[in-house]
């Protein structure tokens, strides 16, 4: 049993973050963030840009360093080791094998421009997990069928619309059957028209219980699929709680100015 | 640009045709070109010093023609090392390990540094310093022992320098191509498990790699030309083989023109199919390079503020 099977059937918190600071050279980013995710949560960060959103969900798969506090996600101390009394700092197979359990959809989808959509999707299972081609191709047909492109396997990302390729980003992150998905402002680079489709996809996530941290500027799909808001402002949390409340009673100053310049 | 050719109409219904612009400044120059072209060229042709149906029997002759074909095998066999041993050197000097990343500068620093026809010389001259090359198990007898005289012929000589030295230039170029790769590859195949191994293997060098191709063909129609050195080490090369026909016939003129024949041809193919290259992969090329011009290039400089380890700390 790997150490994700066993910590899935806890429920202590998916990603529990105490005081998690971070700096670029002598500018810290992150004054301390204190944020717990449940299992099956849907937990949206919102905030206005520079607020340290998108730097705190790479800090949860290790895409940035945290420099002090704690984050544990999936039970395991980012980025060190703590056993036998010394945090010993893990090397980049103990990163890959950590990743594995956590996809992570970007806002300029990423999709690796040399395959095309089956290929993305098919990649990380053969590459990382070992499974056989023929299998990773079944699990590519099935993933591109659930975000609803099953007829566009054969195409590049440059042929697709902005909406199919995160589609096809999705896809290629749920491929690796993940313990958690971590979404960077997955709309933000949508034409309006194509926002919905992405959405959609998200929203039939959540329904099947997938835990979900989401960076968004979507206020309506935080308040309608979201399970708490964490407003970010300036490096902190600085307010927290169940996604309507927070989104329709703001209690904080920041954050009514912040909800109100977007709505 | 096209220029009008229908007449106006004036408000009576009657034309106006528009006259053709002569360029007086195009006709001058090209006739003041040809002319020249024509004087120079006749220099050479009606040059009673030069014998022109010598040039036309050695353009065939077996030693040129075996001359052409080493020419050919040097300059592909020498690319070919110099491409792949640029790849692994690149890697090399992007690697996170400072050891690698020394070895690789140092490399480079040493081919670049000293002059090819050194290294050519070198080569050829390595039995002075080492008689014997032997590969065996350390502290065992159980190995593979040769004659460096035997190893070390013209032609090894010239495909090692030749290829040694073009790795050293073309690992700069490979490594521009992986940098130009777009960083948000590297983070999703990182977000996927990859390590930084994988990631270079599947991710960004098949990418980088569409684009230097466009590149390479100039390497080897330079190398094509360059191979021409290997006649300070007799390699039987096209060159070393006209060279020394004219020293035994003294009709020194006749066979470089006979050579420059061959190497213009093999230039003019390799040319061609350069293009052809280019327009395969370099709207592939176009596409990989990370978008947006100067304001991508300016996100992947911010980018590269954060690790690109795999490794958090």
């Amino acid at each position: 049993m790997t150490n994700l099977e066993k910590f899935s059937e806890t429920t202590a918190p998916v990603v529990h973050a105490r005081d998690v600071r971070m700096s670029y050279g002598q500018h810290e980013i992150l004054h301390g963030v204190n944020l717990e995710v449940a299992p099956g949560e849907v937990a949206c960060i919102v905030g206005p840009s520079g607020s340290g959103k998108s730097t705190f969900l790479r800090c949860i798969n290790g895409l940035e360093p945290v420099h002090v506090g704690s984050l544990r996600v999936l039970g395991q101390e980012v980025g060190y080791d703590l056993t036998n009394g010394k945090a010993k700092a893990w090397n980049a197979k103990q990163f890959a094998q950590f990743r594995t359990g956590i996809g992570m959809v970007f806002q300029r989808f990423n999709l690796f421009a040399h395959m095309d959509a089956a290929q993305n999707v098919a990649c990380a299972p053969v590459r990382v997990l070992g499974i056989s081609q023929q299998e990773a191709a079944e699990r590519a047909r099935d993933q591109l069928a659930r975000v609803g492109l099953a007829d566009h396997a054969h195409k590049r990302p440059h042929q697709l619309s902005g909406g199919q390729q995160q589609r096809v980003a999705i896809a290629r992150a749920l491929a690796m059957q993940p313990a958690v998905m971590l979404f960077d402002e997955p709309t933000s680079a949508l034409d309006p028209e194509l926002v919905d489709e992405v959405l959609e996809v998200m929203k039939g996530l959540a329904r099947g219980g997938m835990t979900m941290v989401v960076v968004t500027h979507e206020i309506g799909f935080a308040r309608d699929v979201g399970d708490t808001v964490s407003f970010f402002d300036e490096g902190v949390v600085a307010e927290h709680g169940p996604a309507r409340e927070v989104l329709t009673h703001p209690q904080h100053e920041r954050t009514k100015a912040f909800l109100s310049s977007v709505r | 640009m096209t220029a009008r050719t229908a007449p106006f109409i004036e408000p009576g219904g009657s034309e106006v045709p528009v006259t053709r612009t002569i360029h007086w400044g195009r006709w001058i120059s090209g006739t003041v070109a040809l002319l020249l072209a024509a004087w120079l060229a006749w220099l050479f042709i009606d040059n009673p010093r030069l014998d022109w149906a010598k040039v036309g029997e050695y353009l065939f002759n077996g030693k040129i023609l075996s001359g052409v074909w080493v020419t050919l095998e040097i300059a592909v066999l020498a690319t070919a090392i110099g491409l792949a041993l640029g790849v692994v050197l690149a890697v090399m000097r992007l690697s996170h390990n400072p050891v690698l990343r020394s070895l690789s500068w140092f490399y480079i620093w040493f081919f670049r540094g000293t002059p090819l026809l050194v290294q050519l010389i070198f080569w050829y001259n390595l039995a002075f310093l080492f008689p014997h090359l032997i590969l065996k198990i350390p502290f065992t007898q159980v190995g593979v022992f040769w004659d460096t005289n035997q190893v070390m012929t013209g032609f090894t000589a010239a495909m090692l320098g030749l290829g040694l030295n073009l790795a050293a230039y073309f690992a700069e170029t490979v490594r521009a191509g992986i940098q130009a790769v777009d960083e948000g590859q590297t983070d999703a195949a990182y977000a996927l498990g990859m390590t930084p191994m994988k990631r270079m293997r599947y991710i960004v060098l098949p990418q980088a790699l569409r684009i230097i191709i466009p590149p390479t063909g100039n390497e080897f129609i330079s190398m094509l030309k360059t191979t021409s050195l290997v006649y300070v080490v007799a390699g039987n090369d096209l060159m070393t083989n006209a060279s020394q026909i004219y020293k035994a016939n003294n009709l020194i003129m006749e066979l470089l023109i006979v050579a420059s024949i061959w190497y213009m041809l093999m230039t003019a193919i390799a040319t061609w199919l350069q293009t052809k290259l280019e327009r395969r992969f370099g709207r592939d090329a176009v596409r990989l390079v990370r978008g947006g011009g100067l304001t991508g290039r300016l996100r992947g400089l911010a980018g590269s503020r954060t690790i690109d380890q795999g490794a958090g700390a």
